[in-house]
This record gives C-alpha cells, structure tokens and sequence, in this order.
C-alpha cells in the first residue's frame, strides 16, 4: 500500500492546480473532478473582486472585463500576502504600466497610483489633525526649526506630464469626461481628515516639501529643498503650506525647542 | 447579555440601516478580515454599531487545517480586535487558505486523517490562546470526493471540540449543498451533529453550478435561503432547540428590508421553537 500524502503535500498539490492550466488537471484525481473548477473560479474570483474594489477608477475608465484580463495574471504573479484583502493590490500599478495593451492609456498608471493612495488613506490609522489655530502661537523662527509630521492618511502624489488627478477626481466626483483637459504634469493631496477620505490638487512644490517633512527635516530645510525643486513656477511655502496645514496633510508640529 | 436570536451578516452598504434597526434579538455577523485594518471609518462604524447590537466576528483565512500554523502577526491583530469589540461570537472554518506564505482566498477541504486532526486541534488551540477565549468552528460546503479521510466529517468536529473545547458552527446550507454534491444524507448529518456543541446556525442561499447545473450546488451566499435548507433548520431547532441563527449574504446584496424580512423568518422559527431540556 502507498505511503498516505502529507497534509503539506496534498495542499501544494492542490494550491498548484488551482492555477495550473485546465488541461494539465485531468491526471489528478482531485484537480479532475467537476466540483474543482468551483474552487478554481472562487479564488480567481475573491482576489479579482477585491482588486477591482481597491481600483475602482481603474474599472471605471477601462470596464470591468478589460480589467479583469489585465489583473488575472497580476493575481497569479502576487497572490494575497495577508488574510485580509483590504489592502489587496499593492503594486498594480507598476504592474499596469508594463502591460502592453495599457499603452493606448499613459495616464492608467497614475490613475491606479491615486486609487492605491485612496485605499491607503481608508484603511491608515487613526491620528488627530493638526488644525492651523495650533501654529498660531508659535514663532516664526521655532516654526521653521520644528518638523511637521505628516498625518498617516495623507498620500501625495505628482505626476510629471500626465493630468492624471484630474481624470481620477473627475471619475471620484461622478464627472467621468476627458474634455478640456491640460495634458500636463499636476500634482494631488489624498487625506482623511475628518473620517471621510478627500483630495485635492497641489502644487509640485508642495510634493517635494512632504516628501522631505516624511523624511523627518525641518521646516527651514524642506521648503528650501521645495523652493530649489520647483524653480519653474518659483511658488513660495507661503502659497500653498497654509493650504496643506488646512487639507489635513500633518498630525503634528515636533520638536520646536525655542 | 440578552439571548441572541436571529442575526444577519454586515456589509458596509448597510451599516446606517443596522445602526439603525430595532429588531428584537438581532446582531450582526462582519467578517473579521474586513477589520483587521489600522484605523480609519471602517473601524468607526463597527463601533458605533457595536454600541447598539451584539456582534459576532467571523473569521475566513486563518486556515486551521493548514500545514502552516496562523500567522502570529495576523493572531495578534485579531486578539486586538476581539478586546477592542468584545463580540459574543467568534468562529472560522473547518479548511485551509494558507500556502507557501501566500492566501487563496477560499475555503479548501482536505482529507480528514490522524495528521490533519493534530494539525487542526493544535491551530485551534493556537487560536484560543491568542484571543483568550473560544471559538465555534464550522462546517465546510464540498464539491469534491476525496480519497484518505480516517474520520467522517461529524466524528472529526467532535474529536476537535472534544480535545480543543472549542465550539461549533453548524451551516445548514453547507451540509445541504454538501450532502447533494457528494451524496451523503443532509437529514443524517443534522441529526447526529454534536447540538450540545454548538453555539450558532448559519443559513444562505445558494445555486446551481453555471456549467452542471443541479449537479454541482455552489455555496453562493447570492440568493434567498432555499425552503430545503429551512426544512433542515426546523428539523434542528425541533431536535436541539434555539441556537443564534445567522442569515449569511455575501453577493447580490439586496435592500437591508429585504435581509431583515429573511431574519424575521429564522427569529419567528427560533421563538416558536420548544425548549428542549439539557
């Protein structure tokens, strides 16, 4: 009599036929029998459907069976890493950008980037807001040394030659058109301020001034390196920083010694 | 705690309809992944409603019969949820999801040997360490006929109770859809389910494969309760008496009056159902 299969070995074996090809199945005797092709279907399934809920600006631009085509072999290259598929579909859009029929769509990439920044906004953890009455008081000079700490639901993203913020909140805000559109680069804010996830456009001066507050400088040095990046438009802190303190961007001032 | 009658399963379209509802004896069912989140209005709404209504988690990928022991991680993250919303219920599944680090998001059977029944009592107790209390375990739909069970499926969920004292989750729409898709007797196996053991009901709705048709009865969680599953429900409520009884629905989503009329159902059965003696 042979030897009984290992509990490890029947679930690699039936873990790699639910994503071998159909016709490599017929000499398993499990993989062979009808009622496999429901577990076959629920799998591609659960993870498709959690895809499409994590991208649905993505689904709405391109439909959901174009989507599909392009996320199944996305599911068979990054199976879920956790139980939860809340937060399924972390990287899809680098995945995206190298699929060849997106090609007709440049701006599809940066649409899917602020989709994963909206999901990661949802699901981020819970932090007060810093309000801008709480920078009233403070001095110029201990402002600039302090570090303002960006709050964990805030994603910023900027997009160089594509008005990818633009298609994506047109879709969020129920106004799906291309028309008039300035193909140019723009920049976007994704926070949650007040339980509820909102957006709006930034300048790139501003990107690069949360990026270096996310890496802990202080205020003087990340709008300096914000004011060096952006020398095109040359916007000042002074112009969009007050707006940024109002949108939610920061939890906290840190480290105003003075 | 007032006794738990009939509850139905939460989706996040309904939360302002549940915060809301007065039924007499409801709770509601969330799927413990939805929430096993950092923060956010996900977090928030369970809340507010877990101040209004009883709340049962239900977890879908800890895969106990799994090779791979729940990840430790995962465990912690679900003992924080259970002390942050001290639900009444806590269960999983009789399967496994979990391979090579990597989730299949589904509910895969096994054969039930000597090896899986250690592998599944030690990941049950795993579990209950972790969250400091018990859960209910629950029977699994098949679609397949496998080769190398030592244990019919009854024997092995009492065996676990027995070693782990864990509790257990009948699915009545499980043992139906089952019992039809590898022929077995639905009436047998709800007659000699271990009652004493179990702690909640689960009903769904379910439907005829795409492809087979009434050969192949998928666990769909899309349709109304079908009257065969209800029939099987009275037969166990006439045997074992009122247990908490859910009304699952995952897809197909209808209006929360719709749910709430299907709840009204099982709570009108559960309160005209006889007290059985202990």
């Amino acid at each position: 009599m042979a030897e009984a299969e290992s509990l490890a070995a029947f679930q690699r074996r039936f873990a790699a036929a639910l994503f071998a090809d159909v016709g490599a199945l017929a000499a398993d005797d499990v993989a062979a029998q009808p009622g496999f092709a429901v577990y076959r279907n629920t799998v591609m399934r659960g993870a498709l459907d959690a895809l499409a809920a994590n991208y649905p600006t993505v689904v709405q631009i391109v439909g959901v069976a174009w989507f599909e085509e392009a996320a199944a072999p996305f599911v068979r290259m990054h199976l879920p890493r956790e139980g939860s598929l809340a937060g399924y579909g972390e990287g899809l859009a680098d995945f995206l950008a190298a699929f060849e029929p997106s090609g007709d769509l440049p701006y599809l990439p940066g649409v899917a980037r602020l989709d994963r920044a909206w999901t990661e906004s949802h699901l981020a953890a819970d932090a007060p807001v810093l309000a801008a009455h709480e920078l009233a008081g403070i001095s110029p000079q201990a402002l600039l040394d302090a570090v303002l700490v960006p709050h964990p639901a805030a994603r910023w993203l900027r997009f160089e030659s594509l008005p990818a913020f633009t298609i994506w909140r047109r879709h969020r805000e129920g106004a799906p058109t291309f028309d008039d559109l300035a193909w140019q680069g723009e920049s976007g804010l994704v926070v949650r301020p007040a339980g509820e996830v909102a957006w709006q456009a930034i300048d790139h001066a501003a990107v690069v001034f949360l990026d270096a507050c996310a890496q802990g400088l202080c205020v003087a040095d990340a709008a300096e390196r914000a004011e060096a990046a952006d020398l095109e438009t040359a916007s000042t802190p002074g112009a969009w920083l007050p707006a940024l303190v109002a949108a939610g961007a920061f939890a906290r001032l840190e480290g105003q010694t003075r | 705690m007032a006794a738990l009658s009939a509850g139905l399963g939460l989706k996040a379209e309904h939360y302002g309809d549940a915060l809301a509802c007065r039924a007499e004896g409801v709770w509601f069912e969330v799927h413990a992944e939805n929430y096993l989140v950092a923060g956010g209005p996900r977090l928030a709404w369970l809340e507010a409603i877990r101040h209004a209504h009883p709340l049962s988690l239900h977890g879908v990928s800890l895969s106990l019969a799994g090779s791979e022991a729940p990840d430790a991680s995962t465990l912690m993250q679900l003992a924080a949820l259970v002390r942050r919303f001290e639900p009444a219920l806590v269960s999983e599944h009789l399967a496994w999801s979990r391979q090579a680090g990597t989730y299949l998001p589904d509910l895969l059977p096994f054969p039930r040997s000597a090896e899986a029944l250690a592998t599944v009592c030690a990941n049950v107790g795993r579990v209950q360490d972790a969250l400091g209390r018990t859960i209910a375990l629950e029977n699994p739909s098949h679609y397949l006929t496998l080769d190398g069970h030592d244990w019919s499926e009854i024997e092995f969920l009492a065996e676990i109770a027995r070693r782990t004292g864990c509790a257990l989750l009948l699915d009545i729409n499980n043992v139906y859809v089952s019992a039809r898709n590898v022929g077995l007797s639905a009436e047998r196996y709800i007659d000699s389910f271990p009652a004493d053991r179990v702690v909640e009901i689960h009903l769904a709705g379910h439907r005829a494969d795409a492809r087979l048709g009434e050969r192949l009865l998928v666990d769909s969680h899309d349709a109304l309760v079908a009257d065969a599953v209800w029939a099987l429900f009275q037969r166990f409520v006439d045997r074992a008496g009122a247990r908490p009884t859910l009304i699952e629905r995952d897809a197909e989503l209808p209006p929360f009056a719709v749910l709430l009329a299907e709840r009204q159902l099982a709570h009108g059965r559960l309160v005209a159902s006889a007290p059985v003696a202990a």
